[in-house]
């Protein structure tokens, strides 16, 4: 499928486009672009390598990542990529992009606040309901059904709501 | 059937780097042990979460073991494999889970060194160290403060609590000393700036210790008669049951996968 006309840029944006598109398996809004795993797609030849980094050590949605993009780069005609996982620099969720923020708010998860809060004493100070927008907010627990969120509740609209925690 | 044990050419880069992936899996493991156990289901996520960071930790450490070895050994072979001798975790992690105040007493003990340890190692001159040291030092702040205000809720709480988590101080107290202890082969490597000198740490640690065990109105034993010998291979009786349970699968169906 990958024809010979086609220029070393057009089919390095081909292969962007693939792999920008692969969702989070446990936050499916979430491209792995808007979150700052995917760091690097190179091509060499026809063949890609594709470079993401890791969220948390233990993220089990990591390995599930890398066959999505295997899969999806087979979709448009790239056979046998490779996908590297590159541990520095850390990811942060300061490389979350805005738009990722807005999809998030807009998915019932509280956007991760400046990664400087992390080592704050008593944790993130105050964290904006994603639901009714209200800062009247409390954390009922750091760890929440992922590595990366912690579990809050509005006192306002009296919802529980996942918070996508700084790291 | 029985599967041997593979041997590991421990050069001293290969067996620093495995005592601190044996600590992460062999804590990992026991917080795991909680999963549908743990009093309340926001600590039951807590602790399986914090376990998902430790044996994540511990694969990375594992694949730069194998790696430094450069022998047939992978992450995989390294944690099913070896046989308690061939363990180097330090004694504190692999301690019974207990009840609930003896689990978050070792985990404040083994967090609040981890934390100050991985960011002192993020200045390694070893890259691939250095750089495990930058993703586990931000999962360590959060394990640290989780058990930080454990030990304040469970020591300033009722009686019954605090009694427990004061028993939990006074029983493993005895197995922090492992955690500053360096041989002849670490010291190479301190001097190489490969790895840092855990010495330097005490005094930090031991402060973090004292401001929360103060606040949670306990105190910290004075003795300081320690155990050793988790560094070495040598082993109290628990680590042979852990593993017997850890290594089931791979030693009853070698080479299985998912």
């Amino acid at each position: 499928m990958v024809t010979v006309l086609e220029s070393g840029a057009d089919l390095r944006q081909r292969a962007w486009d693939a792999v920008a598109g692969v969702v989070d398996p446990e936050i499916p809004v979430l491209t792995i672009a808007d979150l700052g795993v995917l760091r690097d797609v190179v091509l060499d030849g026809d063949h890609v390598e594709v470079a993401i980094t890791p969220t948390y050590s233990g993220c089990p949605a990591m390995n599930m990542i890398a066959l999505e993009i295997e899969v999806a780069l087979e979709r448009v005609g790239f056979r046998g990529s490779k996908v590297r996982t590159v541990l520095s620099p850390a990811w942060t969720t300061d490389w979350m992009s805005e738009e990722g923020r807005r999809k998030l708010r807009a998915y019932g998860i509280a956007p991760p606040q400046v990664s400087s809060s992390r080592r704050a004493l008593f944790g993130e100070q105050s964290v904006a309901c994603p639901q009714c927008g209200s800062a009247r907010t409390e954390l009922l627990s750091e760890f929440g059904s992922t590595s990366c969120k912690a579990l809050w509740r509005c006192k306002a609209c009296r919802e529980p709501f996942d918070y996508f925690k700084c790291h | 059937m029985l599967v041997a044990n593979i041997q590991v050419a421990e050069t001293p880069l290969v067996l620093y780097v495995l005592r601190r992936a044996d600590d992460a899996l062999i804590l990992g493991h026991r917080l795991s042990e909680w999963c549908g156990h743990a009093p309340m289901l926001e600590e039951d996520m807590a602790l399986s979460n914090i376990a998902l960071d430790l044996i994540g930790q511990a694969r990375e450490l594992y694949t730069y073991a194998a790696k430094a070895e450069g022998k047939d050994n992978d992450e995989d072979k390294l944690a099913y494999l070896r046989d308690i001798r061939q363990y180097r975790n330090l004694l504190l992690v692999e301690q019974p889970n207990g009840d609930f105040a003896q689990t978050l007493v070792r985990q404040f003990f083994y967090s609040a060194f981890a934390d100050l340890y991985w960011r002192a190692m993020m200045a390694s001159r070893d890259t691939t160290l250095a750089a495990i040291a930058a993703k586990s030092e931000k999962e360590s702040a959060y394990h640290l403060r989780h058990a930080s205000e454990w030990i304040i809720r469970l020591g300033d709480g009722t009686d019954e609590s605090h009694r427990r988590a004061q028993a939990a101080i006074d029983h493993l107290w005895a197995f922090t000393g492992e955690m500053f202890a360096v041989d002849d082969g670490e010291r190479a490597l301190i001097h190489a700036g490969v790895a840092i000198d855990p010495g330097v740490l005490r005094g930090r640690w031991l402060q973090m210790l004292s401001d929360v065990v103060s606040e949670a109105t306990l105190t910290l034993p004075q003795n300081d008669w320690m155990h050793q010998g988790g560094r070495a291979g040598r082993h109290s009786e628990h680590l042979g049951h852990l593993l017997s349970e850890l290594q089931s699968m791979q030693r009853t169906f070698p080479g299985q996968t998912w």
